[in-house]
């Protein structure tokens, strides 16, 4: 059985100043699915994940999640949607003032009422999951690269998204730690029934974990499909960032307009 | 050939930016007074800033007062002998410190102690994203970060003033009395009969509080809206020191005419 998408961005243009970032964006995710959005750095991935948290609004079209139309929002009510979802960000963005587990707790205490004791469970049972048990007391600089992302995770999922958004998840951690976090992904996302976004430029990491993938170029959806597909695909651009190569129609310069005659100036 | 276009870049720069910048500075005010929170959790996060950046500036403000009353009794008790009045150096420097230099250097010291601090730390935060994590997690970064620091810096200035000047005096007293050999019984006279305790003691408290304001909203205001970059960061932070010690001294002037 096929199920319903949670997110449904139709026809969406977002523009920064006078150039387009993204142009005529329209793509379905399904619940339950690991969705990653590849392409080239500077590409719009990220701004994309950005429309669909709220944190930017669209210029046109409509970003539907969960049933609500998210560029409507007013910001109390933003906030309110935000509750539902969990973001990992790039560098994992832990609070540097706080241990690991006042970094979890954070969300927690801010959006419930719950018991100090309650607290301290739940996020110990969080922390276990990811394979931190023991390291509540340390600092965010007594962490390494791979275990700020774990903790991060684990403040990411501990008030029970519907969504998760990962923004380039991996960079810049070494092969062990980049399959421990992403089994840890993978099995969140299956354990807690959650819909994964994942914002990445890294193929071949991605390969084992996706279930579906849109790659992004110059401002529009260059191609869709399984992993399996886009391996296969004979679309030129899909070949291009998939296999690596410098020909092709995604475009290496960055465009300005009137480009040309400032070389001639 | 560009003359229009400099003149309009001029214009936006000495002109529409400051005024910009104002009114976004206080509508920045307005926001985080808007979070103000009868809450355990606020107050606990108020206490704690105020100790970090208040109870931790208190070394280098007492030092600067002491070597202040030093210097001031120094310099009046040089000035006043040629009239033979050097007996109303504690009135000098009671007058001096509690109306004027008190308020207004405890301001300075704050805002390059604790103000860069305040500004770097809040921009670091943004650099790190630190910021944008807790707008997605739905908490008010503004409310969670912004408002206990300057609450903090708005307590904690008029207690470092008190501070500063005890210390002052306390500089004063050692200066004239036991390096100069002032009578110790007319110091005190002077210093008890000729400070008034609503036109300068209260005249500087008031004061104060209105530069601890300044010197914090500033500081919070330039590190939350730092560029997230190293050099973004440091901009803000001289940014601070800069205009919040223009502000100060601008404003001492307005508050002293209107308590007068």
């Amino acid at each position: 059985m096929i199920s319903e998408p949670i997110i449904r961005v139709r026809d969406l243009v977002f523009r920064r100043g006078r150039k387009i970032i993204l142009d005529g964006i329209s793509l379905d995710v399904r619940r339950g699915d690991i969705v990653a959005f590849m392409g080239p750095s500077g590409a719009g991935k990220s701004t994309l994940l950005q429309l669909i948290a709220g944190q930017l609004r669209p210029d046109e079209g409509s970003i539907e999640v969960n049933g609500q139309d998210v560029a409507s929002m007013s910001d109390r009510e933003l906030y309110r949607f935000r509750r539902h979802i969990g973001v990992l960000l790039q560098n994992g963005a832990l609070f540097t003032d706080l241990t690991v587990f006042e970094n979890i707790a954070t969300p927690v205490r801010e959006h419930t009422n719950l018991p100090e004791a309650l607290i301290r469970r739940l996020i110990m049972t969080k922390l276990n999951a990811v394979g931190l048990g023991g390291t509540e007391d340390l600092m965010p600089y007594e962490l390494s690269g791979g275990m700020a992302r774990r903790v991060a995770l684990a403040r990411a999922v501990v008030l029970d998204p519907l969504i998760m958004l990962y923004d380039e998840p991996m960079t810049g951690l070494d092969p062990i730690a980049v399959s421990t976090v992403r089994t840890l992904m993978r099995e969140t996302n299956d354990a807690l029934g959650l819909t994964s976004l994942i914002v990445t430029h890294n193929v071949t990491q991605m390969g084992k974990l996706v279930d579906y993938c849109y790659i992004i170029a110059s401002a529009k959806i260059a191609g869709a499909g399984t992993p399996e597909e886009l391996s296969f695909s004979d679309d030129p651009g899909v070949d291009q960032f998939i296999n690596g190569k410098m020909d092709g129609p995604i475009a290496f310069h960055y465009e300005t307009p009137g480009t040309p005659w400032n070389l001639l100036n | 050939m560009n003359t229009r276009a400099d003149k309009s870049s001029l214009g936006r720069h000495y002109l529409l930016d400051p005024v910009q910048n104002a009114g976004s500075c206080l509508l920045f005010l307005l926001r985080m007074l808007a979070g103000l929170r009868p809450q355990l959790s606020q107050a606990q996060a108020v206490l704690q800033q105020t100790y970090l950046i208040g109870a931790r500036s208190l070394v280098i403000i007492m030092i600067c007062g002491f070597f202040v009353g030093m210097v001031l009794s120094l310099q009046a008790i040089n000035a006043l002998e040629q009239f033979g009045a050097s007996d109303q150096v504690s009135l000098l420097v009671g007058k001096s410190l509690f109306r004027e230099l008190g308020p207004v250097l405890t301001a300075l010291l704050f805002a390059g102690r604790a103000g860069t601090s305040i500004t770097a730390e809040i921009g670091l935060m943004r650099a790190t994203s630190q910021i944008d994590a807790m707008e997605l997690m739905a908490i008010d970064p503004i409310q969670r970060v912004a408002l206990p620091r300057f609450l903090a810096g708005l307590i904690s200035v008029p207690l470092l003033t008190a501070m500063f000047n005890a210390l002052a005096i306390l500089g004063s007293v050692v200066f004239a009395i036991g390096v100069m050999g002032l009578d110790a019984g007319i110091f005190w006279s002077k210093l008890q009969t000729g400070v008034l305790f609503s036109k300068d003691f209260l005249g500087g408290v008031w004061k104060s509080i209105a530069f601890g304001g300044i010197v914090s909203l500033v500081a919070v205001y330039f590190g939350y809206t730092a560029k997230p970059t190293g050099a973004g960061v440091g901009t803000a932070t001289t940014n601070t020191v800069v205009l919040s010690s223009v502000l100060v001294l601008i404003f001492d002037f307005i508050l002293t005419s209107f308590f007068s």
